[in-house]
């Protein structure tokens, strides 16, 4: 088919998408007119069940929690899936010189980056951190705070290069990392079955005080778990694509 | 004016759609998707606002502060991260199919047998 | 009842969605893709979702890119 064919299949097609929808878009309410029950139920009674002030970590670990353990597991496999894809090919070999500490083939990174890297390290690194173990309280919880740990890991890779983001996440512990993650939190949710309960129960005790880091049960062991998953599934991911285009080398028989 | 959350979306549909038919570099096809992805993230915070009303933190404000709805906020947080992780892996299959078949046009990479 | 910030930041939001994808070389589409996700970051951050905010940050502006620049690397390096 031709490209200007394309573009007018494409035209038509897309007229009769929006046509739908602008049809069933009368049917809905204004913006900001909010009919539905479910948010105005959940934001009364979230704080007096759950002790959590974070009524979007509630619902995400708690409410809502077996959605999120499918949705864990879909990172899960992406990552793994990754390693996969990117295995080597017949005829492709692995530049030597990564063990011996020649660098790959990278060119030189100027020190503004290098020192700019190395100065934030630390602080999103505590961020991240911080991120991921106060899901209950405030706008925050383990998905948020694992893409900043995993972020804390990249900036340490520009500012010192492949050799030194190998040294601090090798493959190895990386892997077991993220399984302990994503084991974790099955086996919080495993667990309460084993007690009699329904699966993902809430059976740790909920704290005295509404927002207090310790409060709110599982949501957050939770919310820990899912963190380390997260940074570091992205970890493994951003080290695979490094490796990929930095060291793979020769052409792929095919 | 209180229908424009909605025709932003499906402009932002249809622009990115528009951009993935007629790619002709891989990479460039993934990136129209990220934009596409982005217009069910739009659309599932507007149909949770309310007027007038604060994010669903209860920390400092009494907990019958009108707030916004929690629930597609949730479906919205997991969302963005899942859907990075599968970009990741479409950009794997990329430079895989780049190492196999010498070319990044979806157009030529159709005709390609096997 | 449509705030003033709300209305423009939506109208950004289009713009930015037009700009990336009438960009046709990969590697500036990557620097639009990025500032698209800020974008994206301020509209969910003024209709009231911050821990959306902070996710989408995060991953459009370090993690997409990231791969992304990775993958065209490898692949320009083969097109020589």
């Amino acid at each position: 088919m031709s490209p200007a064919a394309r573009r007018w299949v494409f035209l038509a097609a897309i007229a009769g998408l929006a046509a739908f929808y602008l049809w069933g878009l009368a049917g809905l309410p204004g913006f900001g007119h909010y009919p539905g029950p479910y948010g105005l139920i959940i934001n009364k009674i979230a704080v007096a069940q759950t002790n959590a002030t974070g009524v979007v970590s509630a619902v995400n670990f708690e409410y809502r929690g077996f959605d999120t353990v499918g949705e864990e597991f879909i990172l899960f496999m992406a990552a793994t899936g990754m390693s996969v894809v990117l295995r080597h090919l017949r005829g492709e070999r692995e530049r030597p010189g990564l063990e011996r500490g020649i660098g790959a083939d990278e060119p030189p990174t100027s020190d503004a980056v290098k020192q700019a890297a190395l100065v934030f390290v630390g602080p999103v690194l505590l961020m991240g951190w911080w991120l991921a173990s106060h899901a209950q309280t405030s706008p925050s919880g383990g998905f948020q705070g694992g893409v900043v740990l995993a972020t804390a890991f990249i900036l340490i890779y520009l500012s010192g290069g492949l050799l030194t983001f190998r040294r601090i996440s090798p493959v190895t512990l990386t892997d077991a990392v993220e399984a302990v993650g994503a084991a974790g939190f099955a086996a919080v949710g495993l667990a309460a079955v084993l007690m009699g309960l329904p699966f993902l129960y809430n059976y740790l005790p909920l704290g005295i005080k509404p927002g207090a880091v310790s409060s709110s049960g599982t949501i957050a062991l939770i919310s820990f778990f899912v963190g380390v998953e997260v940074a570091a599934a992205f970890v493994l991911m951003v080290g695979e694509m490094l490796e990929q285009t930095l060291l793979v080398r020769g052409e792929a028989a095919t | 004016m209180t229908v424009l959350p909605y025709l932003v979306v499906v402009w932002i549909l249809a622009v990115g759609l528009y951009g993935m038919v007629t790619s002709r570099h891989l990479i460039h096809l993934i990136m129209c998707l990220i934009v596409v992805q982005s217009s069910t993230y739009v659309l599932l915070l507007a149909v949770g606002y309310r007027n007038g009303a604060v994010a669903p933190y209860f920390s400092d404000i009494g907990v019958h502060t009108p707030a916004v709805d929690p629930v597609v906020q949730a479906l919205a947080l997991t969302d963005v991260v899942v859907e990075a992780a599968v970009t990741g892996l479409l950009l794997a299959f990329a430079v895989q199919a780049q190492k196999r078949f010498g070319t990044l046009d979806p157009h030529e990479l159709v005709q390609i047998k096997g | 009842m449509i705030e003033t910030l709300q209305v423009v930041v939506l109208l950004l939001v289009a713009a930015g969605a037009t700009g990336v994808v009438l960009i046709r070389s990969p590697v500036r589409q990557v620097v639009a893709l990025s500032v698209y996700g800020l974008l994206l970051a301020v509209l969910f951050l003024v209709f009231q979702a911050p821990d959306v905010t902070l996710s989408e940050l995060t991953v459009g502006a370090v993690i997409l890119p990231i791969l992304l620049l990775l993958a065209l690397a490898k692949v320009r390096e083969r097109e020589k």
